[in-house]
C-alpha cells in the first residue's frame, strides 16, 4: 500500500462538519447575547466572576475548536499557550506597568508566534502522534516557568500577583462587573472573528485539509502553511484567553497551568461538540460547574463522580451539545409546521 | 457658665460613648456569625496531586463535630464548609470567593498549599476576611504590616533550616555540606533559610542537587553528592523521596551526618518504609508529637488525641502526620474563637489570634508554646532537635527558637 493510499483509507480523525452548521441562527445568537448582557446586573459578584471565567475558558476551548474542528489537528498542549499568554500579561502589567488592555494583543501576538513555530516541526506528525508532541509541551511548561533563569520576571515557584483593574472613566461598576463586560466584548470580537475566519477562503482551506489532505493539496491548498497557520491562530487566541484569565484570577503560578488544564480544555471541546463553535461555551460551563456538582455529591469521590458524569455525557450524546442543539432545531421546525 | 455647659456636654458625650461601647461589646457580629452559629470556610486539595493532605480537612471536620457535640463555642455551633481546589490556584480563587460571597463565612481557615494561598491572599486581605492559620510553611505569611488578615501556623521552613544551621555551626563548624532539595517553593525557601542561617559561613555548602517531584528515582543525585565527598547530607525532601534517600545511602554504604526535614520525619510514613536499621542516627527537628511513637502513649495531651480518634474519627490513622496536624490547628482555632467571646467580628478574630499567649495544643511537644502579637504573626516558632535511635526519635537539647530576625 502506498503512502497516499494509506492516508486516503485512514479513517477520518474528526468528523466533517459543514461550515453552516458551525454557528447558531441569528435569533438564538441575539437571545444569548441579551442574556449575557443583562444577567450580571442582577446577580452577586461571585456569580459574575464565575461567568467571566466561563467566557475565558470558552475562548480557550474555541481556540482548540478552530484547530481540531477546523483543521483536524489534535492538541493536548493548549495549557502551554494559555500559560504563555497569562505570564505575558502578568509580567507586562506588574514589571512594565503597561495597561491591562494593551497586554492582551501582545500576549496574542507572542502566542501566535510560538504556536506558528511549534507548528513547523509538528507538521510531520498527525493524529495521536501530534497529540503526544503537544502533550510534551504541556508537561514541560510548568517546569520552564520555574527556571531560575526567568525567575526575576516570572517570580519562579512563588508566581506573580496581578492587580485587578478598576472600571475606567469613573463608571459606577464593581471591578468584577467591569472585567466581565470587558471580557464579554473581547469574547464577542473573537467569536465573530473566528466565525468569519472559518467562512473565509482560509477557513475553507482548513476544512479541506481536515477532510482530505491529498485532495486539498491537489486543489492548490498550501497544506503546510495552513496547518501551521491554524496552530498559530489557535495559540494566539488561547494566549489572549490566558491573559484575561491572569487578570481575572489576579495571580499566575506554574501550578496553575499543568496538563490538567490542557485536558480540561480538550474535554470542554468534546462535550461542547467538536467543530461547533457555540458549543465551546457549553463545554466551558461543563468544565467549570460539573466538578463543583461532583464535589457536592461526594467529597472523597469527587473525581469518580465527575468520571461517571462525563461517561454519561459521552455515552448518551456522543456529539456533545451540538447534538442537543440539532434535536432542538428539528423539534422547533416540527412545531412550526 | 459656658465652660460648665461645655464640660457637662463633654461628660455626657463620654458617658454615651462608654455606654454604647459596653452595649456593643456584649454582642457583636460580622457576616458568618450569629447567636447560634459560626461559619468557618476552608479550602483543601481533596483531589489532584496533593490529595494526601485532604486528611487534614477531614480531621478538622471531625474535631469541630466533637466541639459541637460538647455544646459548641460559647453556645454557638461551628459550621465547617470545606471545598476542594485540586491544588490549582485559579480554582482556589473561585472557591475562596464562593466561601466569602456566597456562603458568607466569618473566616477562611487553614487553606492548604503555598500556591493556592498566594493566589487568594490579596483578595481576602482586600475584603478584610481573615485568612487564618494557613497550611503552608512558607515564610511570607508572617507579614502583619502588608497583610494584616493573613496568619500562618506551623514553623516556617526557613526557621526550621535556621535551627539546623545553628546546630551545625556549633557541632561541626568545619563540615562540608551537601544539600538535596525539591525544586519548588518548599525546597527553595528551605535552602534560603539554611544559607541565611549559616550566614558568613554559607560556603560550608559544598554541593547542591535539586530534583523534580516527577522524577521516579533520586538515586543519581545521591551518588553525585557522595562523589563530592561531603560530610553532612541535608535532605530537603517530601516523604517518598526522603525514604528513597535513606535506603540509597545504606545501599551505597555512605554514612554522612544525615539531616531530614521535619516534613519527612514521620516514623510511619518515612522511617519504617526505609527500614529502621538504615535510619539509625538520622537527625531532624520536630514541633509536634509523632502518633507512631510509643513514648507518648501515656502523655495526657496525646491521650486526649487518641481518645478523639477512637470516639469521633475512627477512620483517622494515628500514624498519619496530617491527622496530628489537623487536630492541633483546629484546636488553636477553637481557642481563638473562645477568646473572642461574644465579639465575633472579623477584626476581633484577628486581634485575638494575634494575642495568643503560651497556648499549648495537645499534640505539640512539651515546652513548645504558641505565642503571637500584633507584630508577630508566626504562631509556632520553636522546634527541638531529635535523633533516630532504635525504633523512635530521641529528643535532645533545648527547645530552640528559629525566630527570623526580619
Amino acid at each position: 500500500m502506498s503512502a497516499a493510499e494509506e492516508v486516503v483509507t485512514e479513517g477520518q480523525a474528526v468528523e466533517a462538519v459543514p461550515k453552516r452548521a458551525m454557528t447558531l441562527g441569528t435569533g438564538t445568537s441575539l437571545v444569548v447575547l441579551a442574556l449575557l448582557l443583562v444577567v450580571p446586573l442582577f446577580v452577586k459578584n461571585f456569580i459574575i466572576f464565575q461567568m467571566t471565567m466561563l467566557l475565558i475558558y470558552g475562548v480557550a476551548v474555541l481556540a482548540l475548536n478552530i484547530l481540531t474542528g477546523g483543521s483536524g489537528q489534535f492538541s493536548l498542549g493548549q495549557s502551554a499557550f494559555y500559560a504563555i499568554g497569562a505570564y505575558t500579561s502578568a509580567i507586562l502589567m506588574e514589571h512594565a506597568n503597561i495597561n491591562y488592555a494593551l497586554t492582551l494583543p501582545v500576549a496574542g501576538i507572542i502566542c501566535f508566534a510560538v504556536g506558528f513555530l511549534f507548528g513547523q516541526p509538528a507538521l510531520r506528525l498527525s493524529g495521536v502522534y501530534l497529540a503526544l508532541a503537544t502533550f510534551a509541551l504541556a508537561t514541560a511548561m510548568p517546569q520552564l516557568l520555574k527556571l531560575g533563569f526567568f525567575e526575576h520576571w516570572t517570580g519562579g515557584v512563588q508566581g506573580l500577583v496581578v492587580t485587578k483593574p478598576d472600571a475606567p472613566f469613573g463608571l459606577p461598576m464593581s471591578q468584577d462587573m467591569w472585567l466581565y463586560y470587558f471580557t464579554l466584548a473581547i469574547t464577542i470580537a473573537i467569536y465573530v472573528g473566528s466565525v468569519n475566519l472559518l467562512r473565509s477562503r482560509s477557513g475553507r482551506a482548513f476544512m479541506s485539509i481536515r477532510d482530505n489532505e491529498i485532495a486539498a493539496s491537489s486543489m492548490g491548498v498550501n497544506v503546510s502553511l495552513y496547518k501551521t497557520l491554524a496552530f498559530g491562530v489557535s495559540a494566539g487566541i488561547t494566549g489572549i484567553a490566558g491573559g484575561l484569565g491572569a487578570i481575572a484570577v489576579q495571580f499566575v503560578a506554574p501550578d496553575s497551568y499543568t496538563i490538567t488544564l490542557a485536558i480540561s480544555l480538550f474535554l470542554g471541546m468534546v462535550v461542547g461538540g467538536v467543530g461547533w463553535l457555540p458549543g465551546s461555551f457549553v463545554g466551558s460551563a461543563f468544565i467549570i460547574f460539573v466538578p463543583n456538582i461532583a464535589e457536592g455529591i461526594s467529597k472523597g469521590l469527587s473525581g469518580a463522580v465527575f468520571g461517571v458524569l462525563l461517561f454519561l455525557v459521552i455515552f448518551l450524546i456522543p456529539h456533545g451539545a451540538r447534538q442537543i442543539a440539532i434535536v432542538g432545531q428539528q423539534l422547533a421546525g416540527r412545531l412550526r409546521r | 457658665m459656658l465652660l460648665t455647659g461645655l464640660r457637662t456636654a463633654a461628660l455626657a458625650a463620654v458617658a454615651i460613648v462608654c455606654v454604647s461601647q459596653s452595649a456593643l461589646a456584649q454582642k457583636k457580629y460580622d457576616t458568618g456569625a450569629s447567636d447560634t452559629e459560626i461559619k468557618i470556610g476552608n479550602i483543601m486539595p481533596y483531589s489532584g496531586p496533593a490529595s494526601a493532605y485532604g486528611v487534614i480537612g477531614k480531621t478538622e471536620q471531625a474535631y469541630f463535630n466533637k466541639i459541637n457535640a460538647e455544646g459548641g463555642i460559647n453556645g454557638r455551633k461551628i459550621k465547617f464548609i470545606s471545598y476542594d481546589d485540586g491544588y490549582s490556584p485559579p480554582k482556589a480563587v473561585e472557591q475562596a470567593r464562593k466561601l466569602v460571597e456566597s456562603d458568607e463565612v466569618l473566616v477562611v481557615f487553614n487553606p492548604l498549599g503555598t500556591p493556592s494561598n498566594s493566589a487568594i491572599q490579596k483578595y481576602l486581605n482586600g475584603k478584610k476576611v481573615p485568612q487564618l492559620f494557613v497550611a503552608t510553611g512558607a515564610t511570607k505569611w508572617n507579614d502583619p504590616k502588608d497583610f494584616p488578615w493573613t496568619m500562618g501556623w506551623q514553623p516556617s521552613y526557613q526557621s526550621e533550616a535556621h535551627i539546623y544551621a545553628k546546630y551545625l555551626l556549633k557541632e561541626k563548624p568545619d563540615a562540608r555540606i551537601g544539600v538535596l532539595y525539591q525544586n519548588d517553593d518548599f525546597g527553595k525557601d528551605y535552602l534560603k533559610g539554611l544559607k541565611d542561617g549559616l550566614g558568613a559561613k554559607a560556603s560550608m555548602i559544598a554541593a547542591e542537587e535539586s530534583y523534580e517531584t516527577t522524577e521516579p528515582s533520586i538515586d543519581g543525585h545521591i551518588v553525585k553528592l557522595k562523589a563530592t565527598g561531603v560530610g553532612v547530607f541535608i535532605s530537603i525532601t517530601t516523604p517518598k523521596f526522603a525514604a528513597q534517600a535513606i535506603k540509597k545511602l545504606a545501599e551505597i554504604d555512605w554514612h554522612p551526618l544525615h539531616i531530614v526535614s521535619n516534613v519527612s520525619a514521620s516514623v510511619g510514613g518515612v522511617i519504617k518504609p526505609a527500614g529502621f536499621e538504615n535510619s539509625q542516627g538520622i537527625l531532624s527537628a520536630a514541633y509536634a508529637k509523632d502518633g507512631a511513637d510509643s513514648q507518648w502513649d501515656n502523655d495526657p495531651g496525646m491521650k486526649k488525641f487518641l481518645d478523639f480518634l477512637a470516639k469521633n474519627y475512627p477512620e483517622g490513622n494515628r500514624l498519619d502526620g496530617s491527622v496530628v496536624y489537623g487536630y492541633g490547628v483546629a484546636q488553636t482555632l477553637v481557642k481563638v474563637l473562645q477568646m473572642c467571646g461574644d465579639d465575633l467580628t472579623r477584626a476581633n478574630v484577628m486581634k485575638q489570634a494575634a494575642s495568643l499567649k503560651d497556648f499549648e495544643p495537645d499534640t505539640l511537644l512539651p515546652g513548645i508554646k504558641i505565642n503571637t502579637s500584633a507584630t508577630d504573626f508566626a504562631p509556632i516558632e520553636q522546634l527541638q532537635m531529635m535523633r533516630f535511635k532504635g525504633e523512635k526519635w530521641d529528643l535532645f537539647g533545648d527547645i530552640i527558637s528559629g525566630e527570623l530576625s526580619n
